[in-house]
């Protein structure tokens, strides 16, 4: 027993006793979060990713691994709007860190720095996986990028105030370089206004919002809800008859339900990143929607 | 949101009219009673015309409204307009000359239609789904009396039961038994616990949770009552009230989260099923990238093998280390190690003498035991909603020293007893398309022989003992579940009980377990 005990007290001195390294620490929830943060931060953060492009945001397993990275997190950047229910208070209880609790500052939630879409009148389950406070999948919009990195500029900033100038001055920097992006997607994009398209989970909502594609359809009867036999017996007769331009696929989805529809309704299917690193070419957020414009034109002069 | 129908607007309509019902129950002359009905029917055939008419100026206006504009983009200043138009429409009408009935009806009316066309137009959810709305003002937390309403939840659950062996007959073999939740419960349909819990933040320091669980006898259990501290930092959190121990893996996951219908045997042999403390709980969790948490518990110490002493003293102690961490993108990992010590005294359990009569027996000593656990997740980089594999494994070992005490209603003889027994289960799910999953599950017990004095000085034999005999139980199961959304699971589990160490007992359970309320986390 009191072996035990030296052994315990042993690995707290170890552990106690390791350097702090002297870079905020941010813990993102998805990797576009994480990109933010990097070119927002530079080399005065060290931005950890809990998610990859190739995970479903909304079902997430709390690992101790990231219970571990929450506990030492000077800064959380989550994406809000009940998108990380299912784990993310998980990891905040168990870290025994206050500093990143809900309504500290060390706690950021990117959905509340923009008007969310769809926010519904009433909710019930039977709606299926409905978010009460609007639709969180707010990333494929690049106006939504830049207000969330406008507040988490400031965030930074107040976080960790004598490096505030440096943040204002990446974010500045940041902010011209993402308008000029911006202006030249919007440009490019202009073909793809109105084509119709047809979606799997309505998580490209904002994406189709801001180029003007037009949603037809979902694959999922209700979000989060995979359709019966029946709905999809439905589906192809109605777009059998107007067929979609194109499918979008994420690079999380199930290729079979995208590739199933078009086999029938024979319209292509455009697999997207969705978010940074979902495709190769998606290395950072400006490739994000530079890899996203480049597959959606490819398809649309097909 | 509601939709105005026409039933909709009679209901209102006799609502508003109900006074007048109720003076016209009581008529002087059965003429009058004739010409009120008939006044009645009139204004009801009136006002109802008047509805529909109104209804029809709704529907052509979405009808116009939606042909005007394809595109998302324009919807908002469509949808105020509209709203603008349908509200103007509304007072028109209610502005018009009255047939001489009782004007507030027209303009209650009036209101209606306005806030529903209002309604129509601006919702984000309208007749077309594939349109977006305008964008709504920032979230604002709800007002008034209901704003600091706890999250509430609930678990409603049951099971069908067939088994081939008697459940009255059911014991684990060689192991004291114990007042916990152990064998399989009663055979055909059972109503399951139903889980209510409730939980908020106290104040800017401390979080309560209650968990009650109302079991199909019509009993109320406390399974969970806690407060936790929120404002504590450098990975400390504390806990007290009585709470399910840190200890091993499975101890803390509630019963719905469960990935089998019951416990491992080895919990069941040797906390009862799941170990609650009615204490305090420490816990740090080192500054490392590797998961590393150590954690203490005391408390009074009254969950088995313990039981309430009258003592002011502590029991339950329990010191745990936890450890975890990932192996590439797709397989992560916990294992740990927990030391528990439990004080006994006169900790009564049933049993037969040699002579197959029935005697009360009882322990007074201490207990130690130690859990050794570990689980391994896998799902193709991380993503768990179309494959996951999860294997787990705990081994137990407890040793109990004291006296026994044999007939303590009849012959009470009392000596030195000493046992040293161990189990283990190991478990693998694996969900192989979304939705649904396979298990199998192996138990095994091992009671070794414990040292009786009253047996080694020849004042009794070991068939004063029976339910103390070596054995070594052991259990197979294998299930199936089926989960529809996060919120409903139905499952199928077969087992195959050896735990009597006799008759094997053949268990078939078809369950089901529903969520309703907030959105639980749950643990990894």
């Amino acid at each position: 027993m009191m072996r035990f005990i030296r052994g315990i007290l042993a690995v707290a001195l170890i552990v106690t006793a390791l350097p702090a390294h002297a870079a905020l620490k941010v813990l993102a929830t998805t990797a576009d979060w994480g990109a933010l943060a990097s070119e927002l931060g530079g080399d005065k953060v060290n931005v950890y990713t809990a998610t990859s492009a190739f995970q479903d945001v909304h079902r997430v397993d709390a690992k101790p691994s990231l219970i571990a990275r929450a506990r030492s997190a000077d800064l959380i950047v989550a994406t809000g709007a009940e998108l990380e229910i299912g784990w993310l208070p998980v990891l905040i209880q168990e870290s025994g860190n206050a500093h990143v609790r809900p309504g500290s500052n060390g706690y950021f939630e990117a959905a509340s720095q923009v008007q969310l879409l769809e926010k519904p009148a009433s909710v019930d389950r039977s709606m299926g996986d409905i978010h009460p406070q609007g639709n969180p999948h707010i990333q494929l919009d690049p106006h939504n990028i830049a207000a969330v990195a406008k507040a988490l500029t400031s965030r930074l900033a107040t976080l960790d105030a004598p490096n505030a100038q440096y943040y204002r001055t990446r974010g500045n920097e940041f902010q011209s370089r993402w308008q000029q992006a911006m202006t030249q997607w919007e440009t490019k994009a202009a073909p793809l206004k109105g084509v119709a398209v047809v979606v799997i989970h309505r998580d490209q909502l904002y994406l189709c919002h801001w180029l003007g594609l037009t949603e037809v359809a979902a694959i999922e009867p209700k979000p989060g809800v995979p359709p019966s036999a029946g709905y999809l017996a439905q589906l192809v007769a109605k777009l059998t008859a107007a067929p979609p331009k194109m499918i979008l696929r994420n690079a999380y989805n199930d290729p079979k339900a995208a590739s199933w529809l078009s086999d029938r309704v024979h319209s292509q299917v455009v697999t997207l990143p969705f978010s940074v690193g979902g495709t190769d070419g998606a290395k950072d957020l400006f490739g994000l929607f530079d890899d996203t414009l480049n597959r959606l034109l490819a398809a649309l002069s097909k | 949101m509601f939709s105005f129908k026409p039933a909709t607007a009679m209901c209102i309509f006799v609502c508003l009219l109900w006074p007048v019902v109720g003076e016209a129950a009581t008529p002087k002359k059965p003429d009058e009673v004739a010409e009120l009905r008939a006044a009645l029917e009139a204004l009801k055939s009136e006002y109802s015309n008047r509805v529909n008419a109104l209804e029809a100026r709704v529907k052509q206006l979405e009808a116009e409204k939606s042909a005007v504009a394809p595109s998302v983009a324009q919807s908002a200043t469509r949808a105020d307009s509209s709203a603008g138009a349908a509200s103007a429409t509304v007072n028109d009408t209610a502005a018009s000359p009255s047939t001489g009935a009782d004007v507030a009806i027209p303009a209650d009316i009036a209101a209606a239609a306005a806030a529903i066309a209002a309604s129509e137009a601006g919702s984000p959810s309208g007749s077309a789904p594939y349109d977006s709305a305008p964008p709504p003002p920032a979230p604002q937390a709800g007002g008034g009396a209901n704003a600091f309403n706890p999250a509430i939840s609930m678990i409603l659950a049951g099971n069908y039961t067939s088994l081939s062996e008697d459940p009255n007959t059911y014991r684990i073999a060689g192991f004291i038994p114990n007042d916990g939740e152990i064998g399989p419960g009663e055979r055909s349909f059972n109503l399951g616990e139903s889980e209510l819990t409730v939980a908020a933040n106290i104040d800017p320091y401390f979080f309560g949770n209650i968990t009650a669980s109302i079991t199909g006898d019509n009993e109320i259990a406390v399974e969970e009552a806690y407060v936790r501290t929120l404002a504590l930092h450098n990975g400390l959190t504390a806990k007290g009230g009585r709470f399910f121990s840190g200890v091993g893996y499975l101890n803390e996951v509630h019963a719905h989260a469960w990935d089998f219908i019951d416990q491992p045997l080895v919990y069941q042999a040797f906390v009862g099923g799941q170990l609650a403390q009615d204490g305090v709980q420490v816990k740090w969790l080192a500054p490392t990238e590797t998961f590393i948490e150590l954690g203490a518990e005391t408390g009074n110490g009254q969950g088995f093998p313990g039981n309430r002493r009258n003592s002011n003293g502590l029991s339950g102690n329990a010191l745990f280390v936890h450890f975890g961490g990932d192996v590439g993108d797709s397989t992560s990992w916990r294992t740990g190690v927990s030391w528990l010590a439990h004080k006994a005294d006169e900790r009564f359990y049933e049993d037969s003498d040699a002579a197959g009569l029935p005697v009360l027996n009882a322990f007074t000593g201490r207990a130690r035991t130690w859990v050794l656990d570990g689980t391994l997740k896998w799902a193709p980089h991380g993503n768990v909603t179309r494959q996951q594999l999860k294997v787990q494994a705990e081994y137990m070992r407890r040793r109990e020293q004291g006296d026994l005490a044999f007939d303590t209603l009849g012959s009470n003889l009392s000596d030195a007893y000493r046992s040293s027994q161990s189990g283990w289960y190991l478990q693998s799910i694996y969900q192989f398309i979304p939705r649904w999953r396979v298990g199998a599950r192996y138990d095994r017990l091992r009671s070794g022989s414990p040292r009786i004095v009253l047996v080694e000085s020849g004042a009794l034999t070991a068939q004063d003992f029976p339910a103390l005999l070596s054995a070594s139980p052991s259990r197979f199961t294998t299930m199936l579940d089926w989960n529809p959304s996060e919120f409903s699971r139905l499952r199928a589990q077969v087992a195959w009980d050896d735990a009597r160490d006799a008759e094997r007992d053949h268990e078939i359970f078809l369950q089901y377990i529903y969520s309703i309320g907030a959105h639980g986390a749950h643990k990894f």
